[in-house]
């Protein structure tokens, strides 16, 4: 960002009115939030985010294209009674910043007002991530060289393998947040991405393989993880799928391998648990807190501050620190996940769930990194009791209905399991279930959990990247959706 | 709108001998308005603005964009595409596109009615729309009924010569419902969504939106998961929009020259039914996407790909032509200032059949009408055609629509779908997307249920 050092920690020390890490000075925000009070809204709130990326694609042997990215400027929020109004802008610049605030003040109406005082505190930073390696130091060759080394490992793997594209990408988010009712806080969030996807070719046709990891850590995260084994796993699982024979049809019990499954509870209970489908009476899941709607087994959590992983922040995006909440503790509805809005529509503490895209749009209620805690079962003996069913040791993605509950996510690798032993591989599919029924139907539990790969959640037209995990586990009965008999 | 075309300009001036330069400066707006209960839940208005400039020097390609139009920003943006140059691995078909002196099909994209709209009328229409939607029906809730509209201008200029600027604007309202029935254990709730887009807010059929968000929750109220078997489906108008946007994949000319097209040693083969002939033609005014240019700046242009089911051609921009050793057809996609362009269809559809949804029922012995369809990105492989998505509909029995149906997976392979499409309905749709919608019945799809 050039100016002003790497951090906007400097934001703490309130009391000589700093420039925010060279953005914005605190008296402006003063004076913008309390103009923005003037047509009787009774919040308004500044989220202004400075982000760089890098990003390299390489692609049939070629590294095509090295991108970088400069992404700037500041959303604003007025609300008034249960009207929101909001702008954004790309000037940070005080001149910037009172339009949009006049613009989001004027669509958010209130009874009549006047400029109020505002007076922000700086709260101390939450950072649960440490960053050794800004990638911003780190030479474009370096990025570059990731590519060609998945590249090459993946093409050496096995002569089936004709095609192969891989992507790295990292950013440097700095955001600061303050609002009407005093809180000034501020993040620095780093990613790190690299994925790769391998086109097998066979007798059957063309089949596919997609690896992807993503951390909230510095480039330091290289040094840890094997490149070269992402891209070899990916053409395995493509060549694997050129034996594959077609899904199965119908209801059947399905195990699903650690690490893997998360995105079953994203969609089967993690959306129905967001407190706007709540309020809303939008959810399977309203009006249910305190009542068993899992099995016994199953304890949910959304905790946004567990160290690199891909949906930690140190605030949400409403400058709240992120915290880990239980969702549901052994089968007991115990909570829903909060943003601001609806939090103060209930009179409750907020949990740390408000999060949006980018400046360029409004906060709601949204997951981090959710996922189910350690079962008893030994994961062998899951399968192994298991007469015939499909075991998915790879998900694709998922989507749900929140209000009926129905919910489908795809599986990417799978496998039949006959007799107790997971035997040939299957074609792609999707599988559907509904919710409730689901984490009821989950029997068995492992006891080997793993976080899984790094996600994107979309949500009313916004992703967010979002993170999951669970243990292997048995669903006792969900719908496979292929073309067998 | 000079003032973009002169920016962009001013970028390409200062190339360099030897490199390619092209700049893409964009501007836009957008207006949202949602309604909940009477009262506006949120009013969004912004305005953004950036620029993506393209560098291609000796077979390397660089690329950087930002999100603002601030003199020493471009400078820096211009700067780190020459510095991300150097990586890139030299292509000997790389380079930027050059004028292919097609015609561009003139269009008015832009509506001075809907620029000058008020706001309050704005705010209005969603009231009205959820009064519409909300009132018909005791059992029916409305989720959200939201008002949107979009402007955006831009200009491409290229040291290729290629010189073309535009501005366009549209909107949309929209409405989604919720169908609740019984109480305790046995309460149930279904969704429903409805929609009109216009250039301008006076096209809008409030009445049909609505209409078309109650319909689709209730009618799905009751509904049970149904035994697995082999049917005939008809997809509604928006679920063959949406099948149309997987199609699309395979015959992007990207995918075919880097062997990820299952048609690409197809050409000239018969891949569907004989009554399939699929068209890609964004100077149809009546489609949502209809553009007078592509994301590279030639000409937008009428692209015939499947025709009687024999497949005729694949969609380019110059980068895969050149690959595919023919011209671009024009197909050139972009996301926006922060991308370069790809490949992909402007604005696919089926040429209409003669009968309507009606009609075509009355045909079906033993079948499914789908209303809607689920996990198109996580259950579907365009690379391998498998095909698998959840649904919900209705059984279609003896040619008329029976039970509503939840919790079942329909499933092909895109290979066999179009091989047994069976009819092609009247009924086009003109929808919100980039594909149109019609009724289309295709025969032999696995139903997974119970």
């Amino acid at each position: 960002m050039g100016v002003g050092g790497r951090s906007w920690s400097l934001v703490s020390v309130a009391s000589h009115s700093p420039r925010l890490g060279g953005v914005i000075d605190q008296d402006v925000l003063e004076r913008v939030l309390g103009g923005a009070l003037a047509t009787g809204a009774d919040f308004a709130e500044v989220y202004a985010e400075d982000k760089r990326s890098t990003s390299a694609a390489l692609d049939d042997g070629r590294v095509e294209q090295v991108t970088s990215g400069r992404d700037r400027g500041a959303g604003i929020r007025v609300v008034a009674g249960d009207t929101t109004g909001f702008a954004y802008t790309s000037d940070l610049g005080e001149h910037g910043l009172s339009q949009a605030a006049a613009a989001a003040a004027a669509a958010a109406r209130g009874g009549g007002g006047g400029v109020r005082t505002i007076a922000l505190t700086g709260s101390p930073a939450h950072r649960p991530n440490t960053v050794e390696i800004d990638p911003d130091d780190v030479a474009k060759a370096r990025k570059v060289e990731l590519l060609r080394r998945m590249d090459d490992a993946a093409r050496s793997y096995g002569g089936q393998v004709v095609q192969v594209s891989a992507g790295y990408g990292d950013s440097r988010k700095r955001v600061l947040v303050a609002n009407t009712e005093g809180v000034l806080a501020d993040d620095d969030v780093v990613r790190t991405l690299l994925r790769v996807s391998v086109v097998a070719d066979g007798d059957t046709g063309m089949q596919t393989g997609y690896q992807t990891m993503g951390h909230t850590i510095g480039f330091e995260v290289f040094d840890a993880v094997d490149v070269e084994e992402l891209a070899r796993e990916a053409a395995r699982q493509a060549i694997t799928k050129l034996g594959a024979r077609p899904s199965p049809s119908g209801a059947m019990p399905v195990v699903i391998a650690r690490g893997t499954g998360g995105v079953l509870f994203h969609e089967a209970c993690g959306h129905g648990l967001e407190a706007d489908h709540i309020q809303k009476g939008a959810s399977v899941y309203a009006g249910r807190v305190g009542e068993r709607v899992a099995n016994p087994l199953v304890t949910l959590v959304d905790d946004g501050t567990m160290p690199g992983e891909w949906g930690t922040l140190g605030i949400d995006d409403e400058g709240r620190p992120t915290q880990r909440n239980v969702l549901i503790e052994d089968g007991v509805l115990t909570d829903y996940m909060w943003d601001y809005l609806r939090a103060r529509k209930e009179g409750r503490p907020q949990s740390g769930n408000g999060r949006r895209q980018s400046y360029q749009h409004l906060p709601m209620v949204r997951m981090t990194n959710t996922f189910v805690l350690d079962g008893p079962d030994d994961p062998a003996d899951i399968v192994s009791s298991t007469p015939k069913g499909v075991y998915v040791a790879k998900l694709g993605g998922g989507s749900v209905n929140t209000a009926s509950g129905d919910f489908v996510f795809g599986m990417t690798e799978a496998y039949l399991i006959e007799n107790g032993e997971i035997t040939e591989p299957l074609r792609d599919g999707n599988l559907i279930g509904n919710g409730p029924k689901v984490l009821n139907d989950i029997d068995m539990l492992g006891n080997d959990f793993a976080m899984g790969s790094p996600g994107t959640c979309g949500k009313d037209g916004q992703g967010v990247p979002v993170g999951d995990g669970q243990p292997t586990l048995r669903v006792k009965s969900l719908t496979v959706g292929g073309t067998a008999a | 709108m000079t003032d973009l075309q002169g920016i962009a300009d001013r970028v390409i001036e200062r190339a360099q001998p030897g490199e390619q330069i092209e700049a893409f400066v964009m501007r836009g707006g957008e207006t949202e308005v949602r309604v909940y209960e009477g009262a506006v839940e949120h009013f969004v208005s912004a305005q953004s603005e950036g620029v993506g400039i393209r560098v291609v020097r000796e077979g390397r390609t660089g690329f950087a964009y930002a999100g603002t139009l601030e003199e020493a920003a471009i400078a820096e943006v211009l700067a780190e595409a020459r510095d991300n140059l150097q990586f890139g691995t030299v292509d000997e078909w790389a380079a930027l596109a050059d004028p292919d002196g097609v015609a561009v099909t003139e269009q008015s994209l832009w509506n001075d009615e809907l620029a000058d709209y008020p706001t309050d009328d704005k705010i209005d229409l969603a009231k009205q729309l959820e009064k519409l939607a909300a009132g018909s029906d005791p059992r029916v809730r409305v989720d959200e009924s939201d008002y949107a509209d979009a402007w955006a201008e831009s200009a491409v200029s290229t040291t290729t010569g290629i010189r073309q600027s535009g501005r366009e604007n549209g909107c949309y309202v929209s409405v989604s419902t919720l169908a609740d029935e019984g109480s305790g254990d046995d309460a149930e709730t279904q969704t429903g969504f409805g929609f009109s887009v216009g250039r301008s807010p006076h096209d809008f059929d409030l009445d049909k939106a609505a209409t078309d968000a109650v319909e689709r929750a209730t009618r799905l109220l009751g509904a049970t998961q149904p035994p697995s078997k082999r049917v005939t489906v008809v997809l509604d108008p928006f679920v063959t929009a949406q099948f149309l946007g997987v199609v699309s994949a395979t015959l992007n000319g990207e995918a075919v020259v880097k062997g990820r097209s299952l048609f690409r040693d197809r050409l000239g083969e018969q891949v569907a039914a004989g009554c399939v002939t699929l068209v890609d033609d964004p100077t149809n005014p009546l489609a949502y996407t209809a553009t007078d240019v592509d994301g590279e700046g030639l000409a937008a242009r009428r692209n015939v790909l499947i025709e009687g089911g024999r497949l005729q051609r694949f969609v380019h921009n110059s980068y895969s032509a050149r690959r595919a050793g023919t011209a671009s057809t024009g197909n050139a996609t972009r996301g926006g200032f922060a991308g370069t362009p790809g490949v992909g269809c402007l604005a696919l559809s089926l040429v209409p059949g003669e009968r309507d949804q009606q009609a075509l029922i009355a045909d079906v012995d033993d079948g499914l009408l789908v209303q809607s369809m689920q996990g198109l990105h996580s259950g579907v492989n365009p690379i391998s055609g498998d095909f698998s998505t959840g649904a919900a509909g209705l059984l279609i029995a003896g040619g008329e629509q029976g039970a509503p149906v939840r919790e079942i997976t329909i499933a092909s392979t895109l290979q066999r779908m179009l091989q047994d499409v069976v009819e092609v309905g009247s009924d086009i749709d003109w929808l919100p997307m980039r594909a149109a919608g019609m009724s289309l019945v295709i025969a032999d799809v696995m139903m997974s249920g119970r």
